[in-house]
């Protein structure tokens, strides 16, 4: 299912590189999630997936970045979240994206969590040229 | 920004003015494990009333504090997790196991008291 990406102005690039810049990053993702009409929940829910998204790009490519923006298909509209990195990659996806599975000693619930509470999700990954995941949260 | 630890009588009580990063909630958990032996309170409330996002990282890190309080012989209840954070851990399969949680720092206090009779801690 195609989406049309938005206008410039309803999108937003944050540089991620730090445990600072999740914060930044989960405030944009509200902000754009607001501005569409989310109720607070979805915005809650928008905000933490995009936490789970940057802490993964700190823990495991040490630098990349989230682009959010607005985006409509016919008459949906809903928010894209694309977390970007150039890290080491995930060896094996369907590893990651098991329930429970963590590397890095959390509770093991990033990948499939995040999955579960957004509409699409999509990951591209190769192995040491890094990882991109696409979300995309409909506007109900 | 550091969050302020305020101790009353036997209680340690640390309020989240805002937004945190992980480094603050790390720090936060190392200053109340630490502060319950040296101020030798019976009780820590944590309110995260103002947090807007409790995700993987901060839901463990509150979790491991509640755990290493207990293991230093005190007791913690996490107070003011708003509604909306709380479907969104529940929506991602967050869990809290053993951690008590309250609705609002009179009712966090309630629940020290039954815990701890009244605060009371041999000195």
């Amino acid at each position: 299912m195609a989406s049309v990406p938005s206008e410039p102005e309803n999108r937003k690039c944050v540089p991620v590189a730090s445990d600072d810049d999740l914060v930044v990053a989960r405030r944009e993702g509200r902000i754009l999630a607001e501005q569409l009409g989310f109720s607070t929940s979805e915005a809650t829910l928008v905000a933490t997936a995009i936490s789970e998204l940057a802490r993964n790009i700190v823990s495991y490519a040490r630098r990349g970045e989230i682009q959010v923006s607005l985006v409509h298909n016919g008459s949906k509209r809903g928010i894209n979240i694309v977390a970007r990195d150039e890290g080491p990659g995930i060896l094996d996806i369907n590893l990651a994206m098991r329930e429970g599975y963590s590397t890095s000693g959390g509770f093991g619930i990033g990948l499939p969590g995040v999955r579960r509470i957004m509409d699409e999700f999509d990951i591209a990954s190769d192995v040491g040229r890094g990882t991109t995941i696409t979300i995309t949260k409909w506007k109900r | 920004m550091p969050v302020p630890i305020l101790k009353q009588s036997h209680y340690l009580i640390a309020t989240i003015q805002s937004a945190l990063n992980d480094s603050d909630l790390l720090q936060l958990r190392d200053a109340l494990v630490s502060k319950v032996g040296s101020l030798r309170s019976r009780g820590v409330i944590v309110d995260v009333t103002a947090l807007d996002v409790l995700d993987s990282f901060a839901s463990r890190t509150v979790r491991d504090l509640a755990y290493m309080i207990r293991l230093r012989g005190a007791e913690t209840v996490i107070v003011g997790i708003q509604p909306e954070v709380a479907f969104a851990m529940v929506q991602l399969g967050i869990t809290m196991e053993d951690v008590a949680t309250a609705l609002d720092l009179e009712e966090g206090l309630a629940y020290l008291d039954g815990k701890t009779q009244h605060g009371q801690r041999a000195l």
